[in-house]
């Protein structure tokens, strides 16, 4: 397998995939589910109309933050046709993506956090009618002081948001040591101190959340629900409802875009499955736009402090991070978010010496949680803005830099990750390359300029959310005499095209088309369990368990084929819906036949396949979050336009190359690249999640300035610039066909590198993200008043951090243990595994 | 706060032409054409994103023109010529829009491809040849969070480029498209 000679120096020669046998892969082809799409006949959760079905509207607390002191829903109920009012009282059991973080009720029972938690259901014959009812229900608040953002958390242990967590209203507090970081900067010729911003955003999706549940005829439940973790809802479901998993069937119908804001379990869709069960009749809930708004689990708001030693050749010695996290009302994937902060720094650049300190906050906003990118893209965004400065001062070309410093492939970083293929280098020369940076960076005119950055993510979370040794996605295979191949999964269409990539291996395993193949996904009764479309891992681990499944069935039907052609069956190819001997291709027969044969033989053909992470080196306690089978890369170049009289940016062209190992379908790859630079250039631009205060005579709520897509403003077609995507093809052994991931990605590199076009088109340093012309005008104010030409947080306030765990990197003989962590809470994995049962 | 009892009383009716059918509907007068089409006519293909006019989902043609169904009371389409992503292919065959928007990658999750795709047919029935600033500009209310919008123009030229190959458009689907007295 081609590998990446030296990242560093060498040059690659381009190391195209040995792709000749293959027909599907790596082909540009149709996606799988496109027809049902250009005609309108996918059915998203609000297409599905049951007879007798009934319509749910929540109730949503308008103060930021109240204790309940009681609910009277009886006008609400006695309103001609209202079936059903839920409240807090119904639903008590609490509930949440993570084991750690079990703060959610589906309605609130005594404690509202936030603007648009709910606190009661009215199900009734009409929506109307329901949401007329809202207004019958009286609820009456005691109003509580509210916290607006982290350094007011920490200034304001009380009253708590809630009332766990590391301490007051400090979510959770992590420290971890990676050698000594003060040796690596005493090391160093130059130290660099920056602090940065990174404004939350969300993910706006089009399709609003919808939910249908029904109590099927065996008196079981059924949901429908536009879900990215149809199996994580399945548990929480079970918890709340006191359900067995066996009497509920989760299906997630295709989602209308997700990009994490699907991925929690949400009180509406606990609410509808509770309500179908007591009504005994089909009940739907579709958000309005400014409740998904409320539902948000966005990009959350950080601060971040980077100070990193470097030598004069740009060799890193050391980097201390600290990031102060802006969490919104519930833990959400919070904790998860908390430590992907400070996680994945090192598999970029080769940075010996590492101490990262991440601190999450409660306040009284909707809650944070994945979003494109999980965590990432904030540090990513200091980081690469921090090496632009650095490159400058050490007199080096920002892509020289990076090339003298990309880490290599097949390495462990200094935090225990297991890097697999590293293509980052050829990235990198490809964007300068196309973009024509040798002519263009500080050679522009005033007001145009460009800048470089880059990036690396997962391909797959390498655990799972709650701690199992089960795989973490699993196929079934049907093979049935008429030829036909049917794929269970457990994967979600969210729109990354997971049930393309699924047909797309089987086909190619076992030689017929994908138009010969069946997919259904997203089913907890029909598929094994997949864990969900969030961390990029589909495409990697349900694509693996497929082959495992189609390479099982193919050596069934290889074996039976073998022994009527009478021929070896290594000799036997699987090709263009037949199988022959490659040595004699006339002794021949169609897959139907195939088929055939193998069930006359094994009887019915259906097969298993499954996929599990390797195990991580990383056994620190924290080092759970970060590993992954292997990361993919991206290099991107972006022109800017500034206008120094107004501020006003444009982005004209954004060269960008990606690392991908193989690319299934390219048609898909380059939509999941640009669709990244797209959301990238929304949140590098103007997409925010602000809120602001009412006047104190006013009730001084917190409340959000803009929850409507009007004025939260994102990228239109006018705005999307010329984007060239180059394709980096080194096939890595842990991908299906060496495939890597592609979502997420491309999207952490387009922030910074805005930042540090805008820097060479006029001379300013905007430390914070959305970067707006306002912010620029400050900056060229400050320039001009001959201060430092910046705009940007000054300061990062003082922590009580706790102790760093010390874990000593590879090169220093560290075994990926602590050397100092106190023994962990006795419990036993099967005790921890009892805790965690739904 | 009086509240008035609203029950759906199907107390309105109008006749337009649907996709080129005659359709006759009965309906709560209050209703938007977005909330007709899916709930009383079950025509769920065109989806809605805001129902405040904000996203570009809803987008149907009426009387030929792009318009925001959630925006437009039903009541308001009587004797009129509606046209949804349903009426685009015609004889068993895909609009050369459809091919292409599943060819090129135009449509990810799908949730503003139907608007989308009757923004751009209306563009293309009405300019011929539209520049790439044409097409920018014709769809940059249909918002898309999936593709960055660049595989839909492509699509959409691509699109262009087909039709004007075969100037000859099947008699079914113009007078599916077209207006009520075509029948």
């Amino acid at each position: 397998m081609p590998t990446e000679k030296d990242s560093r120096t060498g040059t690659l020669k381009d190391a195209k995939p040995d792709d000749h046998d293959l027909r599907v892969i790596g082909a540009p082809r149709r996606r799988v589910d496109a027809r049902a799409k250009v005609t309108g006949q996918t059915r998203f959760a609000d297409d599905i109309f049951l007879p007798r079905m009934a319509y749910c509207k929540l109730l949503r607390s308008p103060h930021p933050h109240a204790r309940i002191r009681s609910i009277d829903t009886s006008r609400a109920l006695a309103h001609p046709g209202v079936y059903l009012v839920l409240t807090g009282k119904d639903l008590p059991i609490e509930y949440g993506i993570l084991p750690v973080s079990q703060d959610e009720q589906a309605l609130c029972l005594d404690h509202v956090r936030h603007v648009g938690d709910p606190v009661a259901a009215v199900i009734a014959r009409e929506e109307l009618t329901a949401f007329e009812a809202l207004d019958l229900i009286d609820v009456e608040y005691e109003i509580l002081p509210t916290i607006s953002d982290p350094e007011e958390a920490l200034a304001t242990p009380k009253p708590r948001i809630h009332e766990y967590g590391d301490e007051g209203n400090i979510h959770k507090r992590v420290s971890l040591e990676f050698g000594d970081v003060e040796q690596g900067f005493a090391e160093a010729d130059e130290i660099f101190e920056d602090t940065f911003f990174y404004q939350g955003s969300t993910h706006l999706p089009i399709e609003q959340h919808a939910s249908v549940a029904i109590k099927d005829p065996e008196g079981k439940l059924t949901i429908w629900s536009s879900t990215q973790t149809p199996h994580y809802l399945h548990r929480a479901l079970a918890k709340v409802l006191e359900m067995p998993p066996a009497h509920i069937r989760v299906i997630a119908t295709p989602n209308g875009g997700g990009f994490g804001g699907k991925s929690d379990p949400f009180n509406h869709e606990i609410v509808v499955a509770k309500a179908a069960l007591i009504l005994d009749r089909p009940v739907k809930i579709c958000l309005t736009r400014e409740e998904v708004f409320y539902c948000h689990r966005g990009r959350h708001p950080v601060l971040m402090k980077f100070r990193t030693g470097v030598k004069k050749d740009g060799t890193i010695t050391g980097v201390h991070l600290q990031t102060l996290i802006d969490g919104g009302a519930y833990g959400s994937y919070g904790v998860a978010s908390t430590f992907y902060t400070g996680a994945l720094q090192t598999t970029t650049y080769h940075i010996p010496r590492y101490k990262f300190q991440g601190c999450r906050t409660f306040t009284n906003k909707p809650p944070c949680g994945p979003k494109r990118g999980h965590g990432t893209p904030q540090p990513r965004f200091g980081q690469e803005v921090q090496l632009d400065k650095i490159a400058e001062k050490l007199h080096l070309d920002p892509a020289e830099l990076r090339l003298r410093i990309v880490e290599s492939s097949n390495t462990v970083t200094a935090n225990f990750l297991r890097l697999g293929t590293v293509g980052l280098g050829e990235c990198i020369r490809r964007v300068v390359r196309i973009s024509g940076w040798d002519q263009k960076f500080r050679k522009l005119p005033e007001g145009r300029g460009v800048g470089l950055a880059c990036s690396a993510y997962l391909t797959g979370a390498g655990l799972p959310i709650y701690w199992n040794k089960m795989p973490h996605s699993g196929v079934q295979l049907k093979l049935d005499r008429g030829g036909g191949v049917t794929v269970f999964c457990g994967a979600t269409e969210i729109g990354q095209g997971s049930d393309d990539v699924l047909a797309a291996v089987v086909a190619e395993v076992l030689g017929v088309t994908t138009y010969d193949i069946r997919v259904y996904t997203g089913d907890t009764d029909l598929g094994p369990v997949d864990l969900g479309s969030y961390s990029s891992r589909v495409t990697l681990m349900a694509g693996n368990a497929a082959i495992q499944a189609a390479q099982r069935a193919k050596a069934m039907l290889a074996e039976a084929v073998a022994a009527r052609l009478e021929v070896p069956k290594d000799r036997l190819r699987f090709t263009d819906n037949r199988v022959f001997d490659e040595a004699s291709p006339e002794k021949s027969m169609s897959f139907q036949e195939a088929v055939c044969l193998a069930e006359a033989q094994f009887g019915t053909i259906g097969t298993v396949g499954s996929y599990t992470p390797p195990k991580s080196p990383a056994q620190y306690k924290g080092g759970g979050v970060g590993p992954s089978p292997t990361y993919s890369y991206t290099a991107a170049v972006i022109e800017v336009e500034v206008n120094p009289a107004t501020g006003w940016i444009t982005v004209p062209k954004v060269w960008i190359a990606h690392d991908i190992g193989r690319a299934l379908n390219p048609v898909l790859v380059r939509g999941q690249v640009e669709g990244s630079v797209y959301m990238g250039l929304g949140e590098a631009l103007m997409e925010e999640q602000e809120f602001r205060r009412l006047p104190k005579n006013r009730s001084h709520a917190l409340v959000h300035k803009f929850p409507s897509i009007l004025e939260y403003k994102s990228p239109t077609a006018l705005d999307m610039p010329e984007v060239f995507t180059e394709l980096v093809e080194q096939p890595d052994p842990q991908g299906p066909f060496g495939a890597k991931e592609v979502g997420q990605g491309p999207l952490l590199p387009i922030m910074p590198a805005v930042a540090n076009a805008v820097y060479d088109a006029v001379g300013v340093r905007i430390d914070e993200v959305p970067i707006t012309p306002e912010k620029i005008m400050k900056a060229l104010a400050e320039k001009r008043a001959g201060r430092a030409p910046r705009f940007g947080p000054s300061q990062f306030p003082h922590v009580d951090w706790p102790e760093a765990l010390r874990v000593p990197p590879p090169w220093e003989g560290g075994d990926g243990n602590a050397v100092n962590e106190p023994p962990r809470a006795a419990k036993t994995r099967a005790e921890r595994e009892k805790v965690l049962r739904p | 706060m009086a509240i008035l009892p609203i029950e759906s009383e199907k107390t309105a009716r109008i006749r337009m032409t649907l996709n080129g059918e005659e359709t006759d509907v009965s309906f709560a007068p209050y209703k938007t054409l977005l909330e007709v089409l899916r709930e009383d006519l079950g025509h769920t293909g065109t989806k809605h994103g805001c129902e405040l006019g904000e996203c570009g989902a809803c987008a149907v043609l009426v009387n030929e023109k792009p318009v925001l169904a959630c925006l437009v009371l039903a009541l308001e389409c009587d004797r009129k010529n509606v046209a949804t992503v349903e009426g685009l292919a015609a004889d068993g065959n895909l609009h050369p829009l459809q091919e292409a928007f599943a060819d090129l990658g135009a449509a990810q999750c799908g949730y503003c491809t139907p608007g989308i795709l009757v923004t751009a047919k209306a563009l293309l029935d009405q300019t011929g040849h539209p520049s790439r600033d044409q097409i920018r500009e014709a769809l940059s209310g249909n918002l898309c969070r999936c593709t960055g919008y660049l595989q839909i123009f492509e699509a959409v030229e691509a699109a262009m480029m087909k039709i004007s190959e075969q100037p000859e458009r099947p008699a079914r689907n113009s007078a599916a498209m077209g207006p009520p007295a075509l029948r």
